[in-house]
């Protein structure tokens, strides 16, 4: 009855018409709240830029004159000063101008940007880098498993779905992998068993031996298995109808946001969600306000203002997160590009955010304030960062087995919620 | 969560009870220091999908004419045990017998050599050409020589499927598998790509069932392992010394300034060089390969481990080279490690003597054979099994042959709650389906591409922990829909060129041993190839 009413209200999935809703919906549908309140459960939507994206033209320190000296031909030309300029935030930072997309934001005060902000390792490998920020153990590789899943353990959820957590991406990235079920998922649309004409014979028939199955783990995995697949049967992304006029690209990023958006409105349990985007790894003509780095941020910034118009007043119980391994040189290279560096700026937006603020301490761009005299320095560990969002945002009391090792502490969170 | 050992328990429960009345697995596993065998289907089922990738049609007939004790003793001597159809299996594989350095002339040169003249072009082309690769990052257009680079390590991922599925040497296979993630490298870090198929050919099959001293330190010195854990760039932090050189360089004209520049930081990628120590291979050595993480370490001995391997590098990691002791690098002060007095000024030979240190532990015994015991018994190793197989361990100086033999005559490798206890990880799967139904693979390519769907992509392991050996980390939702997904199309001839003769010679693998419920329900499927499919996608083929 109760999850009758919610599907029919959010009617993103026909399961009522189909005289169906999965076990656990039922249970979700409790979870979320009563019905008439609005209470909705904490959602994190984690958005990983692989290969290094070069935070100083991304949220441009245009005040700073060094900046300019250190990239004489791809610096992103001061605000007002003609095509392709920065668009002022605060006077001193600005956003490239293919962010044009969340300025909007930023007026609103929902999107937060915490710069100079890293690792205190200091691999300049890709891989390394990555590794540690999704193990959120810098300098420690034995660790087996990511923090997202350990959030996922710290937090247990009763009424948890097989969609709490779920990866927009062929395989399970290592933010997620660990003991606490996630689900990765390219197309959702494509979930499910796989024998042509006699996919629902086979799958009736596959369902029926594991709910029989005396082992208790296949027994139960097997279940939520196929509560899953009747669920996401329905889900067809190219017929999804976005709110609000969400024009999403139809770029791979773009349609992983999309169908984030599509199980989120869908009531199924949905907490963290992860996407990734590649394409950052500027070594050779970067470009300024056009070119290569231009052209990856136009759908980064389409794809996630798309997003958040499609999720609406959602996005009061939602943030979404960007980041990536570390940040670029300060100076250009010898090819119009930028080698790897250091020091990187975050994104957080998100109803709850006190957001229209670039938070963390300036280090400056002066040779002898960067690190190793050649990259921005690191002022905000980025633990710092997902440790706010996890005790603030998503309610964790204590997120010391989130990040071993590591002192979360509320004096070092750069005060990105209230 | 579930606890880790209920639904192992419960499940051997349930095997038990449809055993019951067959006789199979009687016996207290308290019992007798070495199990007798029986000979009857049950046990050589549960032999074959333990010391090897499971039954292929006529294999369990031909373990009992042999006998499993005859079988088992065989298996512990993969050298006497002819192979004749493997070089046919892997006769295309062109890359597979090459060196480090023969693999780096042939596909990472080019790519280095188009790289440099691309960077040149670059700079003097205008703002649209594109961006250096680089392979970590995604959504770029295929290149040419990157593709023929891919080869190496394809070619290696066909070599691992297509040696568990049809070499007689299981046991070897299995303990290659074992051993190869035991010390994990990735083959997406760099260079490495280039560098696994001679690690898991000349340093970790021939050594599986050796001493582990003699696997440690072959380990150690490879290239694969220097740079997979950052040693090679590892340096006294007062360094470089001004020593005279260890020995000639060998000279290879061809990217001269690559090469370790005189009294310069060592033989580093530039902007990654470190200026110092990395402790990165020291840590993962004791925590990783040797004393566990609970095995009586300090961080102090930690850095010191890390002191000792200063100077242990690469000849030249780009082009292939091998191992190489660099004293310019080397910290040559004394060392305290564990304890032991490692005296100041040994060079090479510190590293030499960490490596005895910790091969010699009763922590590395004891962490090995609980290891070996949850790969081979049970996800929850039984404390009395560990016990003697960390004793054995010891007392033949780390014979693994010894302390596999000792694992598997054990009762406790033969009794009822070891029965289908270890859920099979996707490899095992994969591996075990394809001998199940007796496929003929033209070309194992299309089944890697199906390991990575199945989420266990072959040598691209990202952290040094390897692949977890516990069913927790391979059942969950995705996993198992892949895996009926995978059963279908390889029941029905849908994996390209891998050929299923006769689907329904699978039937014979379950044998009786199901519910009642997959029993009825594979009986009702309309056609072979749907009968094949759900025995493979069956939860009892799920198990081992």
């Amino acid at each position: 009855m109760l999850s009758r009413r919610i599907f029919l209200k959010n009617g993103a999935f026909a399961f009522v018409s189909l005289g169906f809703a999965p076990s656990f919906l039922a249970r979700t549908a409790f979870a979320q709240g009563r019905l008439g309140t609005t209470t909705r459960a904490k959602q994190l939507i984690a958005i990983f830029q692989r290969g290094a994206v070069d935070g100083l033209s991304v949220v441009v320190p245009h005040g700073e004159g060094e900046y300019y000296r250190a990239r004489p031909s791809i610096a992103i030309p001061r605000p007002n000063a003609g095509d392709g300029a920065a668009i002022d935030l605060d006077g001193f930072f600005g956003f490239n101008p293919r962010l044009q997309p969340l300025k909007a934001l930023w007026d609103r005060r929902e999107l937060a940007i915490v710069h100079a902000c890293g690792s205190p390792d200091s691999t300049r490998s890709h891989f390394d880098a990555q590794d540690y920020m999704e193990s959120g153990t810098p300098g420690v590789k034995s660790t087996s498993d990511g923090w997202l899943n350990r959030y996922l353990q710290a937090r247990k959820v009763e009424a948890a779905t097989p969609f709490r957590a779920v990866s927009l991406t062929s395989q399970l990235p290592r933010m997620l992998q660990g003991v606490a079920p996630a689900l990765a998922v390219n197309q959702i649309g494509q979930f499910g068993i796989r024998a042509g004409q006699a996919s629902d014979m086979v799958g009736a028939s596959f369902e029926a031996e594991y709910a029989a199955a005396a082992d208790h783990m296949l027994n139960g995995t097997g279940r939520e298995a196929f509560d899953a697949i009747k669920m996401l049967k329905v889900a067809d992304p190219s017929k999804y109808q976005p709110d609000n006029g969400a024009d999403y690209p139809r770029s791979p990023f773009g349609q992983a946001l999309k169908q984030i958006a599509q199980l989120t409105k869908s009531n199924v349990g949905l907490e963290v969600a992860f996407a990734d985007v590649g394409g950052w790894d500027t070594h050779v003509n970067q470009g300024a306000g056009q070119g290569q780095l231009a052209g990856r941020l136009d759908d980064f910034s389409r794809s996630i203002a798309a997003l958040v118009a499609d999720l609406g007043d959602r996005m009061g119980d939602t943030v979404v997160l960007t980041m990536s391994e570390f940040g670029r040189a300060v100076n250009e290279n010898g090819n119009r590009g930028t080698d790897h560096g250091h020091g990187n700026a975050m994104m957080v937006m998100g109803g709850g955010v006190r957001g229209g603020h670039v938070y963390g301490k300036w280090p400056g761009l002066s040779v002898d304030r960067r690190y190793d005299g050649r990259d921005l320095a690191v002022t905000t560990d980025f633990r710092d960062v997902f440790g706010e969002i996890v005790v603030r945002h998503l309610g964790v009391n204590d997120a010391r087995s989130i990040f071993p090792g590591y002192a979360v502490s509320p004096a070092k969170f750069p005060g990105l919620f209230a | 969560m579930q606890s880790p050992q209920s639904p192992v328990v419960r499940a051997a429960i349930a095997a038990a009870l449809v055993l019951a009345g067959t006789g199979w697995f009687g016996r207290s596993p308290a019992g007798a220091a070495a199990a007798a065998f029986s000979n009857d289907d049950k046990t050589i089922l549960h032999v074959l999908n333990r010391i090897g990738f499971g039954p292929r049609p006529g294999d369990v007939e031909r373990v009992k004419a042999l006998g499993l004790q005859r079988y088992i003793d065989e298996q512990l001597r993969p050298e006497r045990i002819a192979d004749p159809n493997m070089p046919a299996r892997l006769g295309a594989l062109a890359t597979l017998g090459l060196s480090n350095r023969e693999i780096a002339d042939t596909y990472e040169l080019p790519q280095l050599q188009a790289r440099q003249a691309h960077k040149k072009d670059a700079a003097q082309a205008g703002d649209n050409a594109p961006a250096a690769r680089d392979n970590v990052d995604k959504g770029r257009m295929p290149d040419p020589l990157q593709q023929k680079a891919n080869r190496v390590v394809v070619e290696l991922s066909d070599q691992k499927i297509l040696r568990a599925v049809y070499s007689e040497r299981q046991l070897q296979e299995v303990l290659t598998d074992f051993w190869f993630n035991h010390f994990n490298v990735d083959a997406r870090k760099g260079p490495d790509r280039f560098m696994l198929t001679e690690y898991e050919r000349e340093v970790i099959r021939p050594r599986v069932l050796g001493k582990f001293h003699d696997l440690l330190e072959a380990d150690a010195k490879s290239p694969a392992m220097l740079f997979y854990l950052d040693n090679w760039m590892s340096a006294d932090p007062n360094g470089p010394h001004k020593q005279p050189m260890a020995a000639p360089r060998v000279g290879r004209g061809r990217f001269g300034g690559l090469m370790f520049p005189p009294a310069a930081r060592p033989n580093a990628q530039g902007k990654n060089a470190p200026k110092g120590l990395n402790e990165n291979y020291g840590r993962e050595l004791m925590e990783l390969h040797t004393l566990g993480v609970d095995g009586g370490y300090t961080q102090k001995d930690v850095t010191e481990v890390a002191r000792a391997f200063t100077g242990w590098t690469i000849q030249n990691p780009r082009l292939g080279g091998g191992f190489r002791f660099e004293p310019r690098i080397h910290d040559e002060g004394q060392k305290i490690v564990l304890g032991h007095v490692i005296k100041a000024g040994g060079g090479e030979r510190d590293g030499e003597q960490v490596l005895d240190i910790l091969a010699k532990h009763p922590s590395t015994a004891r962490f090995i054979a609980t290891k070996l015991v949850r790969r081979f018994v049970s996800d929850t190793p039984p404390p009395t099994l560990v016990d003697r197989a960390a004793a054995r361990f010891r007392e033949t100086d780390g014979d693994l042959r010894e302390v596999m033999r000792t694992i598997l005559t054990s009762p406790e490798f033969f009794a009822p709650e070891a029965y289908r206890a270890k859920v099979k990880t996707p490899f095992e799967f994969v591996a075990s389906a394809l001998r199940a139904t007796g496929a003929d693979i033209q070309d194992a390519t299309p089944l890697v591409r199906e390991m990575q769907q199945l989420g266990q992509p072959l040598y691209m392991c990202q952290p040094p922990t390897g692949y977890k050996d516990t069913a927790d980390a391979w059942v969950n939702t995705g996993a198992l829909v892949n895996r009926m997904n995978f059963s279908l199309l390889l029941a029905s001839n849908k994996v390209p060129r891998v050929t299923v003769a006769d689907p329904s010679t699978v039937n014979t693998i379950l044998g009786d041993d199901v519910s009642e419920t997959t029993r009825s329900t594979i009986a009702k499927a309309t056609s072979a190839p749907q009968m094949a499919a759900l025995t493979l996608g069956a939860p009892e083929f799920q198990r081992r």
